[in-house]
């Protein structure tokens, strides 16, 4: 798998420590540090999961966010890579599918069907306790090297210190109220992108570049947005009125 | 089974358990009142209330473990303020282990219930998404952190008595309940709840209620009536059940 060059490293970490202190959004946070993580390790998808109060993986992020490429995370629910780095607190790395039927008899056979051959699971981990896990699958079967493995570990570890901020880490036991804020905002986002996409005619996908590019023009924040959209879409009117929008806003036509 | 499904059950279990008093209201409201004695005895807590609260009215106490516990939950509403109240609006727990620490976020509040005895309170949004309904709060007379065994209950007794309004709404008199369904956390289900909320023309609690009334009356799993509704092909009416 390609190595990542130092110089663009700093850049990925410049990058996640700017996006902690700005107007901070957990999701959009979230996504670029699976963005970043499929990109050291030449991975084709990586996705972030958070433990709910019933030690159930809930799929936070993902590098790409279409539904289709969606469903590889949310197929963990009973067994697979994420669930044992979870359960385990510990790195699952350089597995081959293909020969992983006996590990995961459900979820192997099916990630191989999808095309996927390598995966690997990081933990995060806050002292004893473990949140949730990063997930990447590749294309290829492939060894990760050591310094690549300590780079996605950093990474999983900035997400953690991300969601659970300094104030909850510092209080010690208090990583509920920060996770359970983290697990209802993918809800929130995921109830306005149903939402848009009956008002906008589209595919909740595009609903969703919908959100983020208006979004990105207006610099406001994803989950503020997903909020407004799915308690009252009157109150975002240049997103959630058809017809004050350029159809040029849709990337592409809608289902 | 998932752990998912046994937490819900085994709470549900412990409210079906709780004995009725003379005094608890009918229906749906009765049930919480069992509910919030089920949750004081199993944390073990002082008191547990639960309060309804929307955009559109005031909060309502629909539900406490003790008359002491409506006095206390009451307070807050009175006073303008309180971990309930902040709760509802952050959407997120809010666990204070010791009052004596908050003094100074909810002055008049920390110093009114700790005449009455409460030196912890936690606050649970009953809330899916941005759909929420009100809180649950836990009071205890010793300060002190939940555990962890202890927040999962909570959490899990707040998620009960969330499904247990949401099915009431659309079934007066009836508290039945599909746990496996109530836990479903694909993604098509939260979007189905959003498309129909723009299909009815109704607020998104209003949504998630129909989608559940609709899976039920047809027999079929939330997850299989999302999807269609997700791909388009069931579009639910006006009148539909």
């Amino acid at each position: 798998m390609n190595r990542v060059p130092a110089e663009n490293l700093a850049e990925v970490f410049v990058e996640v420590a700017d996006t902690l202190v700005d107007e901070f959004d957990v999701i959009e946070f979230l996504q670029m540090v699976t963005v970043h993580a499929s990109e050291v390790v030449a991975a084709r998808q990586a996705g972030l999961m958070l433990a709910d109060h019933h030690d159930r993986l809930q799929l936070m992020a993902a590098s790409d966010e279409r539904a289709k490429s969606l469903e590889i995370f949310q197929s963990q629910v009973l067994e697979g890579p994420c669930q044992d780095c979870y359960l385990q607190g510990q790195p699952v790395v350089n597995v081959d599918l293909s020969e992983a039927a006996d590990r995961w008899p459900r979820f192997a056979p099916r990630a191989v069907q999808d095309g996927f051959r390598s995966v690997h699971a990081f933990p995060m981990r806050l002292r004893q306790t473990v949140i949730g896990a990063l997930n990447l699958f590749g294309d290829e079967p492939g060894r990760l090297a050591d310094s690549d493995a300590r780079v996605v570990q950093a990474l999983a570890d900035v997400a953690t210190i991300g969601i659970l901020q300094e104030r909850a880490i510092r209080r010690g036991d208090v990583v509920t109220e920060q996770l359970q804020s983290a697990l209802n905002s993918r809800i929130v986002v995921e109830q306005a992108k149903g939402a848009l996409a009956q008002i906008r005619r589209c595919s909740p996908d595009d609903a969703f570049d919908l959100i983020r590019d208006y979004c990105r023009r207006n610099h406001r924040r994803l989950s503020e947005v997903a909020l407004a959209v799915a308690s009252d879409p009157a109150s975002v009117p240049d997103l959630t009125n058809a017809s004050t929008v350029g159809n040029d806003l849709l990337g592409s036509p809608g289902a | 089974m998932t752990a998912t499904g046994d937490g819900a059950t085994a709470v549900l279990a412990l409210v079906e358990a709780e004995l009725t008093d003379a005094n608890d209201r009918p229906a749906v409201v009765g049930w919480l009142q069992r509910l919030c004695r089920a949750a004081a005895r199993e944390l073990p807590a002082n008191g547990v209330a639960i309060t309804l609260m929307s955009a559109e009215r005031e909060p309502l106490t629909a539900a406490a473990s003790s008359a002491n516990s409506v006095l206390v939950e009451e307070l807050q509403f009175t006073l303008g303020e309180g971990p309930c109240l902040e709760a509802h609006r952050t959407r997120m727990p809010v666990l204070v282990p010791d009052l004596a620490v908050i003094e100074r976020t909810w002055p008049g509040y920390a110093e009114a219930v700790y005449d009455l005895g409460v030196r912890a309170v936690f606050a649970f949004p009953m809330q899916s998404g941005a759909a929420s309904f009100g809180v649950l709060d836990v009071y205890r007379d010793s300060a002190g952190h939940l555990s962890r065994q202890e927040l999962t209950s909570a959490l899990t007794f707040a998620e009960v008595a969330m499904t247990a309004l949401v099915d009431a709404q659309q079934r007066p008199g009836q508290v039945e309940m599909v746990l496996e369904d109530a836990v479903d956390s694909r993604f098509e289900v939260y979007q189905a709840q959003g498309m129909l909320m723009v299909q009815l023309g109704v607020d998104l609690g209003v949504a998630l209620v129909r989608l559940r009334a609709y899976a039920y009356a047809d027999e079929r799993s939330l997850g299989a009536v999302a999807r269609d509704i997700v791909d388009g092909t069931l579009t639910l009416q006006e009148g539909d059940e």
